[in-house]
């Protein structure tokens, strides 16, 4: 870490404060694993459901600190090649048949096999070097001169055997490539990974990070959120939204509307022009928040309810 | 960090208070690895004991690596930490002695006190044998009602007997005695017996005194020993509870018993899927496929820069389960199913099917559905008649025999009660040529096989395997086998 970034991340609020200025309102233990990880140099693992901001919180922090973010998306199948390095064959082609060409020039002298492998010997191995070599995120990650900010989205995807190769720039921010030897951070970056729990992650990988669950925020929070992330909208009816979404919520659902939808169905009813949470308007825009036909046929029939125990909370009914 | 190096460095902050409260957590269910403990110890350093939610959330990101632990940790983490909260006194109308009207200042110190942990030894109770100087420290102590004091005197009792070793709730009398005694409240007692044999007034009112001090003590060592034996006995309780429920016969299982025993199934079904669910695609090993590779690096005019291997897949086995859903063999039904569900990451397909007197298919509703209300819809469906295990076996044959092959492996769940109909050993034959294996798991114990109506020793000859299985641990059993016997 650089001076810079330890004076970015000096405390809990500070953290906080920044991530706020940057349009992410973080709780508590958000910005608690922030400081903790910057200050203990480890990586994070958050977990929690789709759409709470898992992404969007290494995003905001390298946004914040304005280091590059490097993201690397994982799925089933990936290997080393492509998250770690890859030689460029195309080059290391060119450079043989340069080779071949110059064959004659160089050995021309020499009259024996053996001179002309001591010859051989003479020259650097440059067919595996740097020059050769096609940094993939990972590798971009550890090069950066004033740090990175590195997200590993989804590791839960990736095969098991990719965890374990993982394990080495986790903990000592390194990663050894068998023909160069061992590459070290010349800034130690910040990791994020992220999971939604498709499978359980191993135990060396857990023990290495901070383990975060980032869960449903309490209607507080998500009335902050919702006022960064929609500017502009009405008081009143970002608490009767919030209260409705915090009600669906508590509903046995498939799958439970995150923040991210409910920034979406607010700047659907910006547009709009609603004031007033009414029970159609909500019937026909309930597509935005919930995403399984059996759970708007669910919760449609307890939208009277539930939108008038909204407009209670904002005072608009008594 | 170099993990083996870091413990010898951290001697001197590694701070009393947080060893015990990690001893704490891990008895509660909290898998703490020595390494962990080390970045806790770290986390501590940089946060420091003042802000308590502070310490909390980073304990918690580095100690507890799941929603679950994250939840036992945060109880755990209030227990431990509340019991800073000693000796408020509980009656509202407690009269405050004039002499420690500092008393609510103390009370703080107290609880910042906590992380003091050993230096607080040098309280009363350290006097070891010295019974009438101690009594006469306790008995000052409870006069002024000095609770800082007297909760420090407490717990280097707790500590000097041996309070970490209390494992049962039927102990609590015992080691509250036993810290009381530690402390000195013996002569205190005797005190109080003379004071009342001398009658003066003086007397009487600093006998009152201390027997309401004494008390209020006893009331407060009692609930610390029960504190205690929250924090750091329930986990050996959970187990030993765990260790008897997966023995017991699960058709004589306790209604309340059954959702632990859920969790418990689920724990072991997720452990073996991921023991032999892994390793499923071997790459870079095994043989050069010339083929590919030549194909792959075309582009470079066939000079191999990338080599393609023949890929190597362990096949997972494939399930058909035949379960008797009638009368007792329905419980064993419904964990086997359980079982074979919770880890479809290890199996590759798992046909199931349902029979009393007939039998369907019923891997759609598993499917579709969680599997406790699934199981119950089944049970509506078809379960609680008499079986026929020749009518079932029949109804099998026809409908669903082309799907057994060679791969497969056949389970059928049943006790072989037929009602005296045809048992139809012949389709039971037929199958287990079929079939890779057929396993027959039988909940009644071998002994009573071939009474009554049991055509068990009948079908037994055509099975590659004809157990008993009534407990978790043989259906572990069961399904380890089947999972090795794949490969």
């Amino acid at each position: 870490m650089t001076a810079e970034t330890d004076v970015l991340l000096g405390s809990i609020d500070a953290v906080g404060q920044g991530l706020e200025s940057v349009g992410y309102i973080a709780n508590r233990q958000i910005s608690t694993a922030v400081y903790l990880s910057n200050h203990l140099q480890k990586p994070i693992l958050v977990e929690g459901p789709a759409g709470v901001g898992k992404t969007e919180l290494a995003k905001s922090l390298a946004t914040y600190l304005k280091l590059p973010l490097i993201r690397m998306q994982c799925y089933e199948g990936l290997d080393e090649s492509k998250a770690l390095y890859e030689w460029k064959y195309g080059k290391q082609l060119l450079y043989t048949q340069i080779l071949k060409d110059k064959l004659g020039q160089l050995f021309g002298l020499t009259e024996t096999i053996e001179q002309a492998l001591e010859k051989l010997h003479g020259f650097s191995d440059v067919f595996f070097s740097h020059h050769f070599l096609e940094p993939r995120p990972l590798l971009r990650a550890l090069q950066q001169e004033k740090g990175a900010v590195l997200l590993i989205d989804e590791i839960d995807k990736s095969d098991q055997e990719f965890e374990a190769f993982l394990l080495e720039i986790l903990s000592d921010y390194q990663v050894t490539i068998p023909e160069i030897g061992v590459v070290e951070a010349v800034t130690a970056p910040i990791v994020f990974l992220t999971s939604n729990s498709m499978r359980d992650l191993g135990d060396a990988l857990k023990r290495r990070c901070l383990h975060l669950h980032i869960g449903f925020p309490d209607a507080k929070l998500e009335a902050r959120i919702i006022d960064t992330r929609v500017p502009g909208i009405d008081q009143k009816l970002r608490i009767q939204l919030v209260s409705f979404v915090q009600q669906l919520r508590a509903l046995e659902l498939k799958k439970l509307p995150s923040v991210s939808e409910t920034i979406d169905w607010a700047r659907v009813l910006v547009l709009l022009h609603a004031g007033v949470l009414q029970p159609d308007m909500v019937r026909d825009t309930l597509n935005v928040l919930l995403k399984f036909e059996s759970d708007i046929e669910a919760a449609g029939k307890q939208i009277d309810g539930m939108t008038h125990k909204a407009r209670r909370e904002a005072g608009l009914v008594e | 960090m170099n993990e083996a190096a870091a413990p010898a460095q951290t001697g001197p902050s590694f701070s009393e208070p947080l060893r015990r409260f990690l001893t704490a957590a891990r008895s509660a269910g909290v898998r703490i690895s020595s390494a962990e403990s080390i970045d806790a110890m770290r986390a501590v350093d940089v946060i420091g004991f003042s802000d308590r939610t502070a310490l909390r959330d980073s304990l918690s990101l580095v100690v507890a690596k799941s929603l679950e632990e994250k939840q036992i940790f945060d109880d755990c983490f209030d227990l431990y930490f509340q019991r800073s909260d000693f000796d408020r006194p509980k009656e509202p109308g407690w009269r405050q002695p004039p002499d420690a009207d500092d008393g609510d200042e103390n009370d703080q110190n107290g609880a910042e006190g906590q992380s003091g942990g050993p230096n607080a030894g040098n309280g009363i109770g350290g006097g070891k044998g010295g019974g009438n100087v101690a009594g006469d420290k306790l008995a000052a102590m409870l006069l002024a009602d000095d609770r800082a004091a007297l909760a420090q005197a407490m717990e280097t009792a707790a500590e000097q007997i041996g309070l970490n070793k209390i494992s049962f709730f039927t102990q609590t009398n015992l080691y509250t005695r036993r810290i009381l005694e530690r402390m000195g409240v013996r002569p205190v007692e005797r005190e109080i017996e003379a004071l009342r044999k001398d009658g003066g007034n003086p007397a009487t009112s600093r006998a009152d005194r201390l027997e309401a001090g004494r008390e209020r003590l006893r009331d407060q060592v009692r609930d610390f020993v029960e504190r205690h034996l929250a924090l750091f006995a329930k986990g050996e309780n959970e187990k030993y509870r765990e260790e008897f429920l997966k023995q017991a016969r699960l058709s004589n299982m306790d209604r309340r018993d059954l959702d632990r025993m859920r969790v418990i199934v689920r724990d072991i079904a997720k452990k073996l899927a991921e023991k032999y669910g892994r390793n499923r695609k071997k790459k870079n090993r095994g043989q050069l496929d010339t083929r590919k590779t030549i194909r792959r690096n075309m582009a470079w005019d066939s000079i191999p820069f990338i080599t393609v291997w023949k890929q190597k897949k362990i096949d997972k086995p494939k399930v058909m389960v035949l379960c008797d859903v009638s009368g007792s063999v329905a419980a064993m039904s419904q964990f086997l199913l359980m079982f074979l569900y919770s880890m479809n990451e290890a199996l590759s397909n798992i046909r199931s099917f349902a029979f009393a007197g007939n039998l369907i298919e019923i891997s759609d509703i598993l499917e579709h559905e969680q599997i406790e209300p699934a199981i119950a819809k089944i049970l509506q469906q078809i379960g609680f008649g008499s079986s026929n295990y020749g009518n079932a076996l029949l109804d099998f044959e026809e409908a669903y025999f082309p799907a057994v092959d060679s791969k497969t492996t056949v389970i059928i769940l049943g006790d072989g009660r037929g009602n005296y109909n045809d048992p139809r050993t012949d389709i039971v034959m037929r199958l287990s040529e079929r079939a890779k294996r057929l396993i027959w798991l039988n909940p009644e114990y071998r002994s009573s096989w071939g009474t009554g109506d049991s055509d068990m020793p009948r079908y037994s000859p055509y099975c590659h395997v004809a157990t008993v299985c009534n407990t978790v641990r043989h259906l572990e059993n069961v399904v380890t086998d089947l999972l090795k016997g794949s490969r």
